[in-house]
């Protein structure tokens, strides 16, 4: 018997390969070094990577113009648009991060090039997730990417809260691995098989007479992407998880986790289960309609920063879920534009929260902001640009984010959705505008500036830039989207 | 036909002078000299355009210096321009406010952001009154909240914050019903005509649809429009936020931002939904007029100056929704008459309060008492505006609520009769807050300044209008009416049904 080892695309797998191949040369490195690696070198290192990534997406681009989409390794990997933007916007996440944690690294004096090797890793679990094409790479793709993130949520050894979110994180994220890998069990039990494209053709061809398997699986398997994605009812775990976890890492897991797990729903509902889709959109309709309201009315009540982003965040999960509850070209590419605009936002605003956090990365009650406007008036109106952005004021991308997903889901007859959705940003405004009423409030006394590092303001700056370049001027980005899913569906 | 380029300077204008204002941040006065030098210029072009607009262009073509461009295809955005004589008035009257609100209530502390804030907000109203398309319109509309809030919260007095927060979170969570109505609407008509999405509002105005989701819709738009209005129940934010904004931000919130709510109303609730009114008209006609009575009762019984102008706003808005509801051209055409006089009347009255303000510091009622004494001018700038409010025959305000009343006996006899009380309930509390503030033995000593000649200066654009606009309407009324009565043709038509 002869091994027939299936034909690889290899420009398809280029931006994982580059992420990876960063994270080995990173470990080779770091073991030939005597004493611990400059974090110079592994920041560079890892934006060397992060942008090769970012500009194999033009030639993976290039390609699909010129070829069309395309399936490679025995069809569990493809290459479309959707995949590319998405893996183009890991790569920004990942750059926008390892800025900020560089100037993290000087701060708490910290070295070592662990973080940027774990960062490279998760990255690439990303990557992998946004291609997969099957229910066990998405599985290959959300292990790499938690595994890591557990790890680096730990990464501040000296607080316990971040060796307690660690936990916290690992406890509910492996059980929210297994009911993915058994519901993924029971769909191959119902269909025969675990590719995305075989499953969506056998459920489109066949009927199936008793669907208990197949729903059971399905359930089980939104279960678990819901855990990932922190919607209500399974967000409980992300408060603790963004409070507890060093600040640079939770604004980089809040951007790529969203990215690579919404990737992959995307492709399990609207592709896979498309035919079901009757059966699902109840399901999905609750869990939006939760996610989007419990999430803005519990940071309410918050008085910590980076709790208040997590459950800012938790409503931001909602209004993409809007997207996918769509189920159509449009809501997949107003899903992927919103994923697109809300990453660089999410990871320059923590941005923000890590400067002001200060050594010891301790400083995140709303109180530590008052009056910074007054005292840095660049920051303070750069933090103000992110709030608004995400509350969705027009002229930030935030806006047309949300525009995008609740026009997708209004034209597939969600009207009633849309405005529970849209409710739920009305009662989020409350707390990001008492945020920007604090950073303009007089300064206290005694209150002095934090130091804004280099690296870090590059991030803030390269997000302020985004949402607001893409807030005045979305045609392009959306045109790329919408592009970018125009196979995706048929 | 005029080229659009007007209608793109005057939105744009005030931004370059924001920018500018800020550049010049650091030299003291610069700021404000640039902001006033804008304010000028802009009225200046607004009157320009008022007067080249030409008012003999009637039916379908009623509008002038149109121009679209669409921005962003996917999403259906697009830049579309236009006056027609119901936009032109509040073009005008948006340029006028900014400069009376620039001179007359000026802030010093951080002025540079404070004048950068109202020259933005006026970018964004202007914005809203010129726009022809409807998702064009919703984003200036959503876009005047930051201005306004920021405003309120930072320059605002001891309760600013909770202010401007109920403020804005009442009107954002008003709009999502706004929202949520264009986004169906827009898709109903891509989904009938086919082709890309569009919100332009003389394509949305041909979208057939059944009675229902006429009715649904306007429900929808009538939220969004009657918090910004404010109209009664929806105007709980208001009294609060009149009351804490700093005197420009209480001439911008009641002259500019309520006109917001009831040109929606009007252009795009009665233009877009005809097929609604039959239905809706009766409730909406009723929540004006208890609009009318309620707001009446209360600014009687407030012991607060502002608040007692928030609470005459709801009542003079009331009439405002009255004219627009009765589907009559003529109550129409005194309804958006009404939308400028109130925008200049209580534009002056807020002025007056002020300036009470910075001589007493406080603007209750029992604590100003016998200003009359030591300021006759200022009590006779205050008689002259106040009467005006109230509707006396000769002054801009008899004219305005005469034609509503008008036209609405000859179709809703009833709910005018109940609206008429409103007129002579004005009077009362009018004059009973006036008797109370000017006349009575002052408090204490009367070391009380008379109104200084800037003040008068501000006050006398206020004063020629009322006059000149309760004796001599035609010019205006020339402009609305053609205006009015193509939206009333439209709305009075059966409207597309399916």
């Amino acid at each position: 018997m002869t091994l027939s080892i299936p034909s690889i695309h290899y420009l398809a797998i280029l931006p994982v390969l580059i992420l990876f191949g960063g994270a080995v040369v990173l470990l080779g490195v770091t073991a030939l070094v005597r004493g611990a690696l400059r974090t110079s070198i592994a920041t560079g290192i890892t934006l060397l990577a992060a942008v090769a990534a970012f500009v194999s997406a033009f030639f993976q681009w290039a390609d699909l113009d010129a070829h069309g989409p395309s399936t490679t390794i025995a069809h569990a990997i493809v290459l479309d648009g959707f995949s590319v933007v998405a893996s183009a916007v890991v790569a920004v996440s990942l750059a926008m991060a390892t800025l900020v944690a560089h100037d993290w690294f000087h701060r708490e004096g910290v070295r070592g090039a662990e973080y940027h090797i774990l960062a490279l890793a998760t990255a690439a679990g990303a990557v992998l997730m946004t291609q997969a094409n099957d229910f066990i790479v998405i599985f290959l793709g959300l292990e790499t990417l938690s595994i890591g993130l557990y790890v680096l949520v730990a990464f501040d050894r000296r607080r316990a809260t971040s060796s307690e979110a660690a936990l916290k994180y690992f406890l509910l994220g492996g059980f929210a691995s297994a009911l993915f890998i058994y519901g993924a069990a029971l769909i191959y039990g119902a269909t025969g098989s675990t590719n995305l494209t075989t499953v969506s053709y056998f459920l489109g061809a066949n009927v199936v007479l008793r669907p208990g398997l197949l729903y059971a699986g399905g359930a089980l398997v939104l279960v678990g992407f819901a855990f990932k994605v922190a919607a209500v009812p399974f967000h409980q775990w992300s408060p603790d998880v963004y409070e507890g976890a060093p600040t640079p890492v939770t604004g980089y897991m809040a951007a790529i986790v969203k990215v690579g797990a919404f990737a992959a729903l995307v492709r399990v509902l609207v592709s896979a289960l498309g035919s079901q889709l009757t059966t699902w959109r109840p399901l999905l309709w609750g869990l939006v309609a939760l996610t989007t309201l419990v999430g803005a009315a519990l940071a309410i009540v918050q008085r910590n920063a980076k709790r208040m982003l997590a459950y800012s965040s938790i409503n931001h999960a909602g209004f993409i879920l809007l997207g996918v509850w769509a189920a159509s070209a449009r809501g997949s590419a107003a899903a992927l534009f919103y994923l697109a605009t809300y990453a660089p936002v999410v990871v320059a605003t923590f941005a923000v929260v890590t400067i002001v956090g200060g050594p010891g990365d301790e400083r995140h009650t709303i109180d530590s902001y008052r009056g910074l406007a007054r005292r840095q008036p660049w920051l303070g109106a750069a933090l103000g640009v992110l709030l608004l952005s995400q509350l969705g004021a027009p002229l930030t991308s935030g806006f047309f984010a949300k525009y995008a997903v609740l026009a997708a889901a209004v034209d597939g007859g969600g009207g009633p959705l849309a405005l529970v959705a849209l409710l739920g940003a009305a009662i989020a405004a409350f707390f990001y505008l008492r945020w920007t009423i604090v950073l303009y409030a007089d300064s206290p006394e005694g209150a002095t500036s934090v130091p804004v590092p280099r690296a870090t303001a590059i991030a803030i700056g390269a997000g302020v830039a985004l949402t607001l370049v893409f807030g005045v001027w979305p045609g392009p980005l959306a045109a790329l989207a919408q592009h970018a899913t125009v196979l995706f569906t048929s | 036909m005029h080229s659009s380029l007007w209608l793109t300077v005057l939105v744009w204008l005030p931004v370059l002078g924001a920018a500018l204002a800020l550049l010049a941040r650091r030299r003291p006065g610069a700021p404000f000299a640039v902001a006033v030098t804008t304010a000028a210029v802009e009225l200046a072009v607004s009157l320009i355009v008022a007067v080249l607009y030409n008012d003999h262009l009637a039916g379908a073509h009623s509008f002038d210096f149109v121009g679209r461009w669409v921005l962003a295809a996917p999403f259906g955005l697009a830049y579309d321009v236009g006056v027609d004589g119901i936009s032109l008035l509040l073009v005008v009257l948006t340029a006028l406010v900014l400069l009376l609100a620039l001179l007359g209530a000026r802030e010093r502390r951080a002025e540079a952001s404070f004048v950068s804030w109202m020259l933005l907000l006026t970018t964004f109203t202007m914005g809203s009154f010129v726009a022809r398309d409807l998702l064009e319109f919703f984003i200036f509309f959503e876009l005047t909240l930051v201005p306004s809030y920021f405003l309120v919260a930072h320059w605002g007095k001891a309760e600013r914050a909770r202010a401007a927060l109920k403020f804005f979170v009442y009107t954002f969570a008003g709009s999502a019903f706004l929202f949520t109505g264009l986004l169906y609407l827009g898709f109903l008509h891509q989904h009938e005509v086919g082709g890309a999405l569009t919100f332009s509002d003389s394509a949305l105005a041909a979208t057939a649809m059944s009675h229902a989701t006429a009715v649904w819709l306007f429900v929808a738009f009538a939220i969004a429009f009657g918090v910004k209005s404010p109209i009664w129940p929806l105007h709980t934010w208001s009294p609060l936020a009149y009351a804490e904004a700093p005197t420009a931000g209480s001439m911008e919130l009641s002259a500019l931002l309520a006109k917001l709510g009831s040109y929606g109303l009007l252009r795009f609730a009665v233009g877009l939904l005809p097929l609604a009114l039959p239905t809706v008209r009766p409730y909406v006609l009723t929540l004006a007029v208890i609009g009318i009575l309620y707001g009446s009762a209360l600014a009687a019984a407030t012991p607060d100056l502002k608040r007692l102008i928030a609470y005459s706003s709801l009542a003079q808005m009331g009439f405002v929704t009255l004219g627009i509801m009765t589907g009559s051209t003529i109550a129409t055409t005194g309804a958006v008459l009404l939308m400028f006089n109130h925008g200049v009347i209580t534009a002056g009255l807020f002025l007056l309060v002020g300036f009470l303000e910075r001589r007493r510091g406080t603007a209750t009622i029992a604590d100003l008492r016998g200003m009359q004494g030591p300021a006759p001018v200022l009590a006779g700038l205050f008689t002259v505006v106040m009467l005006a409010s109230i509707g006396l025959p000769g002054l801009s305000g008899f004219i305005s609520e005469f034609l509503v009343l008008l036209g609405a006996f000859t179709t809703h006899a009833w709910w005018a009769v109940v609206a008429t009380l409103g007129v002579v309930l004005a009077a009362v509390y009018l004059l009973w807050a006036y008797q109370r503030v000017f006349h009575g033995q002052a408090r204490d000593v009367d070391q009380v300044p008379d109104a200084t000649h800037p003040e008068r200066w501000v006050l006398a654009p206020i004063v020629v209008l009322v006059v000149v606009l309760g004796i001599f309407p035609k010019p205006v009324l020339d402009r609305i009416t053609p205006a009015a009565h193509q939206i009333v043709a439209t709305s009075t038509a059966t409207g597309v049904t399916k």
